[in-house]
């Protein structure tokens, strides 16, 4: 404190001011040394462990065999069932991801242009509740809601609307989108609410509708937001392997089953460290681009 | 400020999802979660070990030799009824009466009589499935002395370039005299050096009399005929798992369960995924219970699955076995068997041995059923089997039933196949 007091008397001095510079480079970097040895060794070691394995042969138990490499895994990648399983994995987080923005979206703004700060924050808490308990335990009593004596079923059933959806597709992205709906919701809400909303009585002021204003104002102005929301639901969705399984009664082959599979059953470890490097690299990289192309981080 | 909050929260959460969406998604056990930690920490070990071993490859090989041999030093020194020390049990879940689930079922509670009788302890830890298992054995990251693979995992963790077992000394074991003459001579351990029979039991059809004519003997048609399935669409699940499901469309086409025939192994995906659109899930976990429930009528699993989920089910007004069934499909099915098996890492192979004797009386073998519900391989048990249990051809089935049925085998590399051919029929 009393440092940040001194500063004004020291800024004529330049040297002093690298210095002080200098110092809190070094400051800084000791403070988030835990936090680099703790990425380190529980992120960049395991991760390179991944890579590593990917190009070993493979046991007769499944393991990787270090010392004898092989492209094979990489060549695997290629088959045909490889694609079919990732292009439907990838078709289901998208369309997750659009679902949960097009509901997201208004849920958010609605939440963000309440007045009470108090009424806001009840609200926010309301969006973060389930969480409290575990996810596992979640789409299991969706199980018990979606089965034939459920009671979904039977508000279906008696409106005429739905019937049992256990087991079906329509379950699977009940499902997600419950399961993933907060990861949109909350960094909307941080966007919109930060948003200065003297440019949008300015719009109104120049004659822009509503639809205008919200389209050329709110919408670009919240776009931080939408990105962030997009990745952090893709990205886990992308993966999905419990909401499938319960739900969807493990009906299709998704990229999260095919590697579970490797490790266990199919005693394939390299070809599954293989897939899991991929997505992880895929991932990455249509991050930065999207960021890129977002022009701003969060 | 708010807005960290809100970016810490959400990144909290996030790793909350992906934490229990990595989770087994089977069991809400806390065992459960224990589990995947334990393995994830000893898969970790076990790479630094291997690293380690790829360097100086020649040394550790021969070191690993030479601990080997002196395990089993130990083994055939052991003498009949000899503990040394407290036994380091690796078993599946629910498999031995202990503790409050001995008094619910009312028989002895095992692990107590052992400890009581020979004054040590046993320290019980569990798996789920064979790969847990064999990837923690392979890890060495704990001293198991004991472990129940099935058949196919005796094979696999035999083969020289495996070796993960310790033979068996004979003598230290009288009660292998009461074992049934149809479980020696297995196809994985013809001569029962490494192994000796835990339980064993059936994969076959679980159905509800109800919706199911079982007049003419149950067939695997119920789930592969377009025709003959066609009442039971949307109400069918099958085992979540590769052998068991592809073994039951190849035993339906009258191929054996252990083909290494490409052609006959494409032709059996080809009518499960024809199957698929008829499958209501491929369940390993909850096929019993929602068999009664209502949401299957027609039910692949295990034997002791849905026995005991009818018995569970049943009570002074109801009586499950009046409404459910369990048959071997007449073109035969899956038959296993489970054994203990003294792994590399054991340190008191002696009270192993003991404990496998024990396993073997004949009134601790009859608890062990009694409590199961799985076929006993220890024929001086049937006198203390439940005669209701004994009688069920649900448990024990014919000798003719059980000349059809076929044990998994482990097919090497042709494995990969079938993981493959099961992720194509699921389309």
């Amino acid at each position: 404190m009393t440092m940040l007091d001194d500063r004004p008397s020291e800024e004529a001095n330049p040297e002093l001011e690298k210095k002080a510079e200098r110092a809190e480079g070094w400051r800084g970097f000791f403070i988030a040394l835990p936090t680099y040895a703790y990425l380190v060794v529980f992120f960049v070691l395991p991760l390179l462990i991944i890579v590593v394995f990917s190009f070993a042969e493979r046991s007769r138990t499944g393991k990787p065999v270090l010392g004898e490499w092989t492209l094979e895994w990489w060549i695997k990648l290629g088959e045909p069932l490889v694609r079919t399983v990732a292009i439907r994995s990838v078709w289901l987080a998208f369309l997750n991801t659009a679902i949960c923005l097009l509901i997201g979206y208004p849920f958010a703004y609605w939440i963000a242009t309440r007045k009470s700060a108090i009424t806001r924050n009840f609200l926010l808490v309301l969006v973060l509740i389930p969480f409290w308990s575990n996810f596992l335990v979640r789409t299991y009593a969706w199980r018990t809601l979606l089965d034939s004596n459920g009671l979904i079923t039977k508000v279906g059933e008696w409106t005429g609307l739905w019937g049992k959806m256990l087991f079906t597709e329509p379950a699977v992205f009940l499902g997600l989108v419950y399961g993933y709906l907060p990861f949109m919701v909350l960094p909307l809400y941080a966007a919109i609410e930060h948003l200065d909303w003297n440019l949008v009585e300015a719009a109104r002021d120049l004659y822009a509708g509503a639809w205008k204003a919200f389209r050329k104002v709110t919408l670009p102005l919240s776009k931080p937001g939408i990105i962030a929301g997009s990745i952090l639901v893709f990205i886990p969705s992308l993966g999905a392997y419990v909401t499938p399984d319960l739900l969807g009664g493990a009906k299709t082959t998704l990229l999260g089953n095919y590697i579970v599979t490797q490790f266990k059953s199919g005693r394939n470890w390299p070809f599954g460290a293989t897939l899991s490097v991929t997505i992880l690299a895929v991932m990455m990289v249509a991050t930065i681009i999207y960021f890129r192309k977002g022009g701003k981080t969060l | 400020m708010r807005r960290l909050l809100i970016l810490l929260a959400v990144v909290a959460m996030l790793a909350a999802a992906c934490g229990s969406s990595s989770d087994e998604g089977t069991e809400t056990t806390a065992g459960g979660s224990d589990e995947t930690t334990t393995t994830a920490a000893a898969s970790t070990e076990e790479t630094t070990t291997t690293a380690a071993g790829g360097t100086e490859e020649t040394t550790t090989t021969a070191a690993a030799d030479g601990e080997e041999s002196e395990l089993q030093a130990k083994v055939n020194a052991c003498a009949p009824e000899e503990t040394d020390g407290d036994l380091n049990f690796y078993n599946w879940t629910e498999y031995i009466p202990y503790g409050s689930a001995a008094e619910d079922y009312e028989v002895t509670d095992l692990v107590a009589a052992f400890e009581e009788k020979y004054g040590v302890k046993i320290i019980q830890t569990f798996y789920e499935d064979n790969e847990t298992m064999l990837a923690q054995v392979e890890a060495g990251g704990a001293p198991y002395d004991l472990i129940v693979p099935s058949d196919y995992m005796v094979s696999t963790m035999t083969h020289p370039d495996v070796d993960l077992l310790a033979k068996i000394n004979k003598d230290a074991i009288p009660n292998l005299a009461n074992l049934d003459p149809l479980f020696s001579g297995l196809p994985f351990d013809p001569d029962g050096t490494y192994s000796v029979p835990y339980q064993a039991g059936t994969s076959g059809i679980g159905y509800a009399y109800e919706f199911v004519d079982d007049s003419e003997g149950i067939s695997w048609g119920l789930i592969f005929d377009p025709e003959m399935s066609a009442p039971y669409a949307g109400l069918i699940s099958m085992l979540n798992d590769e052998r068991e499901t592809l073994g039951a469309a190849l035993k339906y086409l009258g191929y054996s369960v252990n083909t290494t025939d490409q052609a006959e192994l494409d032709e059996a995906t080809a009518i499960l995924k024809d199957a698929n659109e008829r499958i209501a899930a491929y369940d390993s976990t909850s096929f019993d219970d929602l068999l009664l429930q209502g949401e299957y009528v027609v039910s692949h699993g295990w034997n002791g699955g849905f026995l005991g989920s009818y018995d569970e089910a049943s009570n002074d007004d109801y009586d499950a076995y009046e409404d459910y069934g369990y048959a071997l499909p007449i073109e035969g099915g899956i038959v296993w068997v489970d054994l203990m098996a003294i792994p590399v890492t054991a340190e008191h192979p002696c009270t192993a041995l003991t404990f496998m004797n024990f396993i073997l009386d004949a009134e601790v073998g009859g608890e062990l059923t009694n409590y199961t519900y799985y076929m006993s391989p220890n024929l001086a048990a049937y006198d203390y089997i439940d005669p209701e249990i004994l009688e069920d051809e649900m448990v024990f089935p014919t000798a003719e039933t059980m000349a059809q049925l076929e044990f998994i085998a482990d097919l090497g590399d042709f494995g990969l196949k079938y993981s493959d051919a099961f992720a194509i029929a699921k389309g």
